[in-house]
Order: structure tokens, then C-alpha cells, then sequence
């Protein structure tokens, strides 16, 4: 199955029809509601009491109903009208809907968010369809505006799917160019299907990123040959070489050739004068 | 969009200085009702900006905190004041209308509830 982002731009891609078949697969309702459970425990709020978060890419409202029953307020921005539309039709009682695109930087004031979630969205950052698009820049601008953005207090866990390394390195690399804290947190990486990628964001610079799923405790690692400690392989190399030049002065006798006898001076190391 | 929205929501057109706060015109508000809760209004207030509140609230004409001159503390226990900022904050939307850059006098619009913030190519 090709992904998405290869085939078109995401407020093509999700036109009223496949939004409306997004929204109703019962499939995609129960992945993304786990992720962004995932993920809202990853931002690891303060208990008690209602933050106010932002969900970039909120698509059709299935994070933002996961962001309401726990009892939070939040604004969504998504860059799909039809998306937006059938968000608009749930029964949201804390959320706004903004329809922006991400690429062109978050349009906050400074300081306004407790946390920022994003499932499975900022991988379409990395796609460009013209050449003022490119993808660089669309990252830098995310960003650097999304560290505007959180209070200093806040972090930002933003789940996306990378189509391969280089894709996750690159991301990774732009967050942390506008510096932010933070790394990636795979969840059960040796599954193909359950594997997901969380990029985890904080201003802190002591900041643990939260422990992976599905990661088995005591995993041994492959045995290695011990490494020779450093006075055996002097040793070692020093027999090495008076065998060779023995060997060397031998070869010359049997050509004929005037050689030096041997001696226990033979292959000494000679002090720096000679 | 509710005014606590607008209350975070700024122009980030190219070359603008604070983009903040937007104007607001409409013709169409809506009031939906939100549950209230003490704690949970006095978790957000600390995060509200009261002049763009202020006027934000008096180009919806609306009038019931025109007099007030500033935000009360954050453990404030006066339940009608909460009240009605929770009712301005939540319960009221703007369903049609524009939000207008202060800067550039740029208007974005407000469809069923939803502000359109998308820039034009000239404007990233």
C-alpha cells in the first residue's frame, strides 16, 4: 500500500470523501485514539487540573475527542477543509478547529499552550509540491514557531510515521536546531505493524524522554572477543617484528647478499639518535 | 471560535511585528452552552491577555465586563465574575465574520466557526 504523502498534498489527499471514510473506519478510530492516549501520558500534564493544548494536524477530531474525555481544553489546526468539516459535525464541547497549514508556522502568541500533541501528521512536513515548498524550510518554520508557542514549562510529543531513517534524522535534527530537548521514543520497535515513532520535546535540558513500549527488559547483547590489553600487544607486535627482520636476513643470505649476523641485538629498539 | 481562541490567536504574515491582537467583525455569534467549573476557569485566566479580551468582547457588543479592569487573581472565589468570563471565554462563538490583522489590515475569515489563517504566497 503506497503511504499517503507520496500520492498528493494532504488538503487534496483528504478530500470530503476519504474524509468522511477516515473518520468511519472503525479501524482508524480505535489506532489513533490509542496514540494519542500514548502520547497525552508522554506529555505527562500536571494532574488535577484542565490544561490548555494544542493538536497540530487534529484531522477529523479523533484526537481531540481523546483530548476532551481527559478533561483538557484544546485548539486544532489542520490544513483540510473536509477534515475540518467532519471535526466540525462531532460533538466538541472544548475545542476550536483553525484551518491553517502547519509549514507556514503555528499562529500563536508566544506562551499560550501547556502542550502540543500531533498524531500521525508531521510527516507530511517532509513532502514539498512546488519549489517554495521545500521541505527544509516547512520544518524550520514548524519548529521554530512551536517553540514560540509552548510555555516554558511544556512539552510537545508529536507522533508521525518517517518513511525511512533519513526522514526521522532530518526531523529530528530541525527540532533540535531551534533548541528544543527532548528525542525520539520508539514504541515496540520489532514490530512492523505496532512500531511508532514519537518525537518527545521539552525545553529542559535535563529532560529523560519517557521509556519505550514493548522493549523487553535484560535483552542480552552479542558477545564480544575481550579486547587485548595494551602491554601484550606491545609484546606482541615486538616478537612480530624481530621474526620478520630474522626471517628478512635469512632470505638476504640465501640470495648471496652481505648480511649482518645475528645477534641478541637483532630487531632492538634503538634509542632516538640512531 | 471561541474567545479564548482568539485570545491566543495572532497574524504571522510576513514582516509583521507582533501580528496581535486581531480585530474581530462579525454578524453571525453563537452562544453554546459549556459546563462550568471553578478550578477549571481559574486554571485558564492566568494564560488570558484582558485588553484583547476587553476587545474582543466589545466588538461582539458584548457589554458585562466592559467595567471590569482587570483579571481577577487566580484563586479569586467570586462565582458570578467566573461566571461570566467563563460564559465569554466558552460559551460564545463567532460563526461568520473576519479576524483583521492589526498590522496589515490583512482579513482572514471566520466560516461555521472555523478562521481560515492560511497565507496567500506573497504573505510567507
Amino acid at each position: 500500500m503506497s503511504r499517503p504523502e507520496g500520492t498528493q498534498a494532504p488538503e487534496l489527499f483528504y478530500d470530503e470523501k476519504e474524509a468522511k471514510k477516515y473518520d468511519s473506519s472503525s479501524r482508524m478510530r480505535v489506532i489513533q485514539t490509542e496514540i494519542t492516549e500514548r502520547a497525552i501520558e508522554m506529555l505527562a500534564l500536571p494532574a488535577g487540573r484542565p490544561s490548555y493544548i494544542l493538536d497540530v494536524g487534529c484531522g477529523s477530531g479523533l484526537s481531540g475527542e481523546v483530548l476532551e474525555e481527559a478533561g483538557h481544553y484544546w485548539t486544532g489546526i489542520d490544513i483540510s477543509k473536509s477534515m475540518l468539516d467532519v471535526a466540525n459535525e462531532r460533538d466538541c464541547e472544548n475545542g476550536d478547529l483553525i484551518h491553517h497549514d502547519m509549514g507556514l508556522g503555528l499562529p500563536f502568541r508566544p506562551g499560550s499552550f501547556d502542550g502540543v500533541i500531533s498524531i500521525s501528521a508531521i510527516q507530511w512536513l517532509c513532502y514539498s509540491e512546488s519549489s517554495d515548498q521545500d521541505p527544509k524550510l516547512r520544518l524550520n518554520r514548524f519548529f521554530s514557531s512551536l517553540y514560540a508557542v509552548l510555555k516554558r514549562d511544556a512539552r510537545a510529543v508529536l507522533q508521525f510515521y518517517p518513511e525511512n531513517p533519513e526522514q526521522a534524522v532530518l526531523v529530528m535534527q530541525c527540532a533540535s536546531r531551534v533548541g528544543f530537548a527532548g528525542g525520539m521514543v520508539v514504541d515496540y520497535p520489532n514490530s512492523t505493524k505496532a512500531k511508532k515513532y514519537y518525537l518527545c520535546l521539552s525545553f529542559e535540558r535535563s529532560y529523560q524522554v519517557p521509556t519505550a513500549l514493548g522493549v523487553e527488559e535484560g535483552v542480552a547483547t552479542t558477545a564480544r572477543a575481550p579486547k587485548m590489553a595494551r602491554k601484550d600487544k606491545a609484546a606482541l607486535n615486538a616478537a612480530k617484528r624481530k621474526e620478520w627482520i630474522v626471517n628478512k636476513k635469512e632470505r638476504r643470505r640465501q640470495q648471496g647478499k652481505e648480511t649482518r649476523h645475528d645477534s641478541k641485538y637483532t630487531g632492538r629498539k634503538r634509542s632516538a639518535k640512531f | 471560535m471561541r474567545l479564548i481562541t482568539h485570545n491566543m490567536l495572532k497574524s504571522n504574515i510576513k514582516g509583521v511585528v507582533s501580528g496581535y491582537p486581531l480585530q474581530i467583525e462579525s454578524d453571525k455569534v453563537e452562544v453554546e452552552e459549556c459546563p462550568f467549573d471553578v478550578e477549571a476557569t481559574n486554571a485558564m485566566l492566568s494564560r488570558i491577555n484582558f485588553s484583547a479580551l476587553k476587545a474582543a468582547a466589545n466588538a461582539l457588543n458584548i457589554t458585562s465586563i466592559s467595567d471590569l479592569e482587570e483579571l481577577p487573581d487566580q484563586d479569586c472565589r467570586d462565582e458570578t465574575l467566573l461566571r461570566t468570563l467563563h460564559h465569554i471565554l466558552f460559551e460564545v462563538h463567532v460563526i461568520e465574520g473576519y479576524l483583521i490583522c492589526p498590522e496589515t489590515g490583512r482579513k482572514f475569515p471566520i466560516h461555521d466557526g472555523i478562521p481560515n489563517m492560511l497565507l496567500h504566497e506573497d504573505e510567507v
